[in-house]
């Protein structure tokens, strides 16, 4: 066994191993650190299949941002975790697993070795040392993909709008300023002239 | 040598773990979502094993596309968890039947 296929396997069986423990923990902030393995795990694979722009990608976009939001949110929602009845997972068992069984036999039957194998596709040679994953990437995106790429850029500014749109409240309760309405601000709104007649003059004594 | 059937399996295999986690975990939307990361990341790996033994790179690319959509989609699906629980204090999924659905 070369040290890439042990690499392979070593990698597989993390990807595999964190994602049933995502599946069966019950308490969430577990099941984000099992998520995170097994994205690590994948962008150790992605690595062996010379993908290492995307492998870099998924770890410091995935891992750094996207998970954190989940943490973030799994530890801000207080959840009592001993109140997920735990009664659920006994009774879906069989459904689920007799599902997912059913759709692995099926679909290792379609993607196996027998159509997808060694024999009929070839592993490619490892590119040259000076080639760069990251250039031939970029050329795509900025070229072929231009119009792909923009729409993608305007999906996130959209899903920005529409996280802060979504999760933004007033407190009533709150005491803010308007700058606006301090700005449009009137004289005659602050300043009121008191028409008062004049005092008698003091005689000096 | 790694034949494409190996990823493509592993694939497989990580999607019907996911498929599975949607099944058995009827109480935490949380984890519903974290699921779909995961069947992404099945998706994911199967764009990258054609690329690599096709040798082009468009796959890559459409891996791209796929990370941007999934992050924009956990962005707004956790925004909605946070309203949800704030307007109803849980959020298990048999709770969440306001729409008499």
């Amino acid at each position: 066994m070369t040290f890439e296929k042990f690499l392979f396997y070593f990698f597989a069986a993390m990807v595999i191993f964190a994602g049933l423990m995502l599946i069966t923990r019950r308490n969430p902030v577990h099941s984000v650190l099992f998520l995170v393995l097994a994205f690590f795990n994948a962008a150790g694979l992605w690595m062996l299949m010379e993908a290492e722009f995307l492998a870099i990608a998924l770890v410091l976009v995935y891992v750094g941002a996207v998970m954190v939001l989940f943490l973030f949110v799994v530890m801000m929602l207080d959840i009592n975790v001993a109140e997920l009845k735990p009664g659920c997972f006994i009774k879906y068992l069989p459904v689920g697993l007799l599902i997912a069984l059913t759709m692995v036999v099926e679909m290792v039957m379609v993607v196996g070795p027998s159509h997808f194998g060694l024999a009929l596709y070839a592993a490619p040679a490892p590119h040259a040392p000076g080639y760069s994953n990251t250039r031939e990437l970029g050329e795509m995106l900025y070229t072929t993909y231009m119009y792909p790429f923009e729409i993608a850029a305007v999906i996130l500014l959209v899903a920005i709008v529409a996280a802060i749109g979504l999760t933004l409240r007033r407190r009533p309760d709150s005491r803010y300023q308007n700058p606006s309405k301090q700005v449009r601000v009137k004289r005659d709104e602050r300043l009121r002239i008191v028409k008062m007649p004049a005092e008698a003059k003091m005689e000096p004594k | 040598m790694i034949a494409l059937s190996d990823y493509l399996i592993l694939g497989a295999i990580l999607f019907c773990i996911s498929v599975a986690g949607i099944f058995l975990n009827r109480r935490n939307v949380l984890i519903l979502l974290m699921c779909i990361e995961l069947m992404l990341l099945a998706v994911n790996i199967n764009f990258i094993a054609f690329s690599h033994f096709l040798d082009d790179t468009t796959g890559q690319v459409f891996v791209f596309f796929v990370l941007t959509v999934a992050a924009a989609e956990a962005a707004i699906g956790l925004a909605i968890l946070v309203v949800l629980f704030r307007n109803r204090q849980t959020i298990d999924v048999d709770d969440l039947d306001l729409l008499k659905g």
